[in-house]
């Protein structure tokens, strides 16, 4: 076994860069003749384009050229596709209106795209921008997706009557409507779900290359998953055609979901690389990220759930519009419908559920995938309703979660997914015994001698990773395979390279990926590297989100090392005179057991390369490519118990402990494990307690900086305890479930939970500002989220 | 007209002619001295990923003219340790696994300096959480950023490490 193999804690190999500003990012790359665009962006939320004059900016020194929407089109540049078909209850297709890079005679959101302005400096690029002239006629605007479904409403697109992209179901309306009808005691809650901006700290960023002498394009982006990247960008977009278009993410900073899509900007770019002749650099300034990359988020829900007099659920059905904004970003339709419903089952054994989900089109932002994509969403809703039924049935929590806990697997629920593995009751024994919950009652007693309000949340989350088995997604209505791909290169000298579709933006891949390798062959990590983010140099690959680089990616890379541990025995056998399956592999030598004979890591790549002395018809060399496709999504879960003190004074809530309990599968890295768990969390708390995108009624976005979008900060996340109950995945070769989004999936019901607790009140509203705690308190309604 | 200052970065004297006197320090360290390693988050003073030392006090690079700093000494991430060592902040965010994505680490670890330099309270753990408000992570490493700074501080104050 390796020191630096599987479960061992070991230090990042990327951080060296990192630490001593020598990352590199999209936006310190610098291209030789390279210009710079602005875009010019719509002020209103709504409105007809009826001219533009760009000839004062034309005129300033230093401007190369303005282009507009018509010139997009004109130049057959296609319009931004959604990769997800959904089809509503009545059989018809989901509405998509037409989304052009650049508008061409009408703008639907703030900040909607209508001409780019490209100059010699970046500085010269705004100042141009601000002086193109725009004629808008403003049409009427709505802003929140319930309001974007009432007659009356103003509409977005012609293809989609009442603003409603689609109506869909799942589940059994009719068991469903049946089991609450007869229950014992039927708990109803309507909530929202609040909007959020994922806000990586690195800004999106640019710059496009052409080559006109090859007829060929290079885009370095900052992307999630250059490959998807590439084939859109060629075969919808036709910007180029794959074999002439290289799309490279180098060091990416952060993506939490928004660095999936392929933006308007990145194709604005390469297309003006085109036109101009110059290589074209942009990057977003904050305000255009809150204003234009995809937002996370936004449903409004309503759902009741039948319980027997036992205290069993007996059925779940739910209601929820979600928004989608202006425009159908590209997994903007499998997020509220594939990502969220399908997981409306929890931890528990339901009978029966059904969930209607109407999409609205509204004058916003295009909201898309944001970390957890979907199954937050759900998470929120279940667990919030399993604490608002334990309070109207007078019944502990956690005795209610753990009587309808699914306890036998694999476990079909009534919404697709079926669980192959967990222990839900022993997730929520751990994160009891380490919250101590046991010491809660006199926790809260001496709270209340110093004049705060303590409370206890639970949440038990579970969500569906390792996306996914291309099959069945492609029978679901997706438009791509989720599969992922790896090549292992063992060098003549020995040392190895894989390269990877999965693309790290923080995950800390280099020293994961290298783990698993190190630890199968026994070879020292230093001689491995990991190659990951440039079409040039890696074969294909899905990329990374949805918490699939382990349990996808890895698995990809497994098989690679199956495929050349084969041929490592063959060669082996070959050269020691022994048999290839009685050759053992481990620390960085083919040894044949019961001899004195062993060749060494670097022996075998030099004998493979050599090829002097191969087993008949072998072929040399030694790299081989593994595509794998997963065989059913992988199912994370755990409970996470939050403790909190409310300021009755101010309605300021301290999160005074944060227990996580996460069965992940098998760890590889205990330390990156908990530092994405801390990660989530983080962003779990800000949903809760902090963040919330704000649009006024008439569309325009109030919150467009971090003086109004308010993010947590060092001070505002407190330290977690973090435990661990692995249940293997039966599903993968290394047993592996995610942990990427389980900590912004788990931790919002766990919050408001406790601040409810607390406050002695269920009715609040995520963020649960320090005015709105104090509105709840004194008793009076908090005014309903973007109203 | 053109405006010449001089800077003192990370060591190195440069005489500087600005054509435009809005160049803001932080465009001038990445787009004129190629000195990358700062990174501009939000251009307005609010997510911290600018900061750097002038004249030992951290300053966020976005909110300050160049034309204002004529003869500073600007120390920015490249500067903080000899080529091929780790600064002891660099080490401890190392250690304390005090990032993920690496684009605020910079600032981070420039804001750590200042703050340690600032001397209140050195290693006081909630202390640094306040004093590090100012730089977001979205990554959400606090925790091993707080550590990271309450080791280094430690360490900087012949304390050992805990």
């Amino acid at each position: 076994m390796s020191e630096n193999g599987i479960g061992k804690p070991v230090k990042r190999r990327e951080d060296r860069r990192f630490l001593t500003g020598r990352g590199r990012y999209t936006d310190d790359l610098r291209m030789e003749n390279q210009a710079y665009a602005a875009f010019v962006r719509s002020p209103h939320a709504h409105a007809r384009v009826s001219g533009i004059d760009a000839a004062a900016a034309l005129e300033q020194e230093g401007v190369i050229r303005v282009l507009t929407g018509p010139e997009l089109v004109a130049d057959g540049i296609g319009n931004i596709i959604t990769g997800w078909a959904i089809t509503s209850k009545d059989g018809a297709p989901m509405k998509v209106g037409d989304w052009s890079a650049l508008a061409t005679d009408r703008v639907r959101y703030v900040g909607d795209a209508v001409a780019v302005v490209i100059a010699e400096t970046r500085q010269g690029a705004r100042n141009a921008a601000e002086l193109v002239e725009v004629s808008y006629e403003e049409l009427p605007a709505v802003a929140r997706g319930d309001r974007a479904l009432q007659p009356g409403a103003p509409q977005l697109h012609d293809v989609a009557p009442g603003n409603l992209v689609f109506d869909w179901e799942i589940g059994d309306a009719a068991a469903t409507d049946a089991a609450l009808a007869a229950a014992a005691t039927v708990v109803e809650l309507s909530l929202e779900n609040n909007r959020l901006a994922p806000n990586a700290m690195e800004p999106r960023s640019a710059v496009a290359v052409h080559d006109p002498a090859e007829d060929h394009y290079t885009l370095y982006t900052t992307s999630q998953n250059p490959h998807v990247a590439r084939l859109v960008l060629s075969a919808f977009y036709q910007v180029a055609p794959e074999h002439k278009l290289r799309v490279v993410a180098p060091d990416v900073g952060g993506g939490f979901g928004s660095k999936i899509y392929i933006y308007p900007e990145e194709i604005t770019c390469l297309w003006a690389a085109m036109k101009t002749g110059r290589s074209v650099k942009w990057t977003s300034e904050r305000n255009e990220a809150f204003m234009t990359d995809a937002h996370g988020r936004d449903h409004v829900t309503t759902a009741r759930m039948g319980f027997d007099e036992g205290g069993r659920i007996t059925g779940f059905k739910v209601e929820t519009i979600a928004n989608l904004g202006a425009y159908c970003s590209l997994f903007a339709t499998a997020t509220p419908t594939y990502l969220y419903a399908t997981l409306l089952s929890g931890q528990y054994d339901i009978p029966a559920i059904h969930a209607n989900v109407k999409a609205a089109y509204s004058n916003t932002v295009p909201v898309d995938a944001y970390r957890g994509a979907g199954r937050p969403e759900a998470t929120y809703l279940v667990e919030r309703m399993m604490t608002t039924a334990a309070r109207q049935m007078g019944m502990e929590e956690a005795e209610l979660r753990r009587r309808n806990f699914i306890q036998s697997f694999p476990h079909q629920t009534p919404v697709i997914m079926c669980y192959d593995a967990g222990d839900f009751p022993g997730n929520l024994d751990k994160a009891m015994a380490a919250a101590d919950v046991a010491g809660f009652p006199a926790r809260r007693a001496e709270a209340a001698a110093r004049g705060m309000l303590r409370g206890l949340g639970y949440s038990c989350y579970i969500e569906a990773c390792g996306i996914a088995p291309s099959k069945a997604v492609g029978a679901l209505g997706a438009g791509v395979g989720l599969w992922e791909s790896a090549e292992m290169r063992v060098n003549p000298v020995g040392t190895i390279e894989i390269l990877t579709g999965s693309h790290s933006h923080g995950q800390g891949h280099e020293t994961t990926f290298a783990q698993i390798v190190a630890d199968r062959f026994g070879v020292p990590i230093e001689s491995i590297s990991i190659l990951h983010g440039d079409t040039d140099k890696v074969q294909f690959g899905m990329g990374t989100y949805g918490s699939r680089s382990g349990a996808v990616g890895m698995s990809a890379i497994v098989r690679a090392m199956d495929k050349v541990e084969a041929k490592v025995r063959r060669i082996a056998a070959h050269l020691l005179d022994g048999a290839p399956e009685d050759i053992v592999i481990e620390d960085g030598q083919a040894r044949l057991p019961g001899t004195n004979r062993s060749l060494a890591w670097h022996e075998i790549g030099l004998a493979a390369y050599t090829a002097h002395d191969l087993p008949e018809g072998m072929e040399p060399g030694l790299k081989e490519t593994a595509f794998y496709d997963p065989v059913n999504f992988t199912f994370p879960a755990g409970t996470y118990i939050c403790e909190v003190e409310v300021d009755p004074q101010t309605g300021v809530v301290r999160i005074v402990q944060f227990t996580a309990a996460d069965d992940f599968g098998t760890v590889i890295n205990p330390m990156i494990v908990e530092g994405q768990v801390h990660g989530g969390v983080a962003q779990g708390i800000g949903q809760a307690l902090l963040e919330q995108v704000v649009y006024d009624e008439a569309g325009q976005l109030l919150t467009g900086s971090y003086m109004d979008y308010c993010m947590p900060r060092a001070d505002d996340v407190p330290f977690y305890t973090i435990t661990h109950n692995a249940t293997v995945c039966p599903g993968n070769p290394l047993g592996m479930k995610g942990c990427g989004e389980a900590g912004a999936i788990g931790s919002p019901p766990a919050v408001i939970n406790a601040v409810t607790d607390a406050i002695g009140t269920n009715d609040l509203s995520m963020p649960a500002t320090p005015m709105k705690v104090w509105q709840a308190l004194a008793g009076a309604r908090a005014p309903a989220a973007a109203e | 007209m053109t405006f010449s200052i001089t800077l003192t970065v990370n060591g190195t004297p440069h005489h500087l002619a600005l054509d435009d006197l809005r160049v803001t320090l932080l465009d001038l360290l990445r787009d004129r001295l190629g000195l990358t390693g700062t990174k501009k988050g939000c251009d307005r003073g609010q997510c911290g990923a600018c900061t750097v030392l002038v004249n030992g006090r951290r300053l966020n690079a976005c909110l300050a003219l160049a034309a204002q700093q004529d003869g500073a000494e600007i120390t920015t991430i490249e500067g903080l340790a000899p080529e091929g060592r780790l600064h002891p902040l660099q080490a401890a965010f190392l250690e304390h696994d005090a990032f993920q994505c690496g684009y605020c680490t910079p600032g981070q670890i420039m804001s750590a300096a200042g703050l340690i330099a600032e001397g209140a309270d050195g290693a006081d753990i909630e202390r640094i959480r306040e004093g590090m408000s100012g730089n977001l992570c979205r990554c959400g490493a606090y925790r091993g950023i707080a550590r990271a700074v309450a080791a280094a501080a430690q360490s900087e104050n012949g304390e050992t490490e805990a």
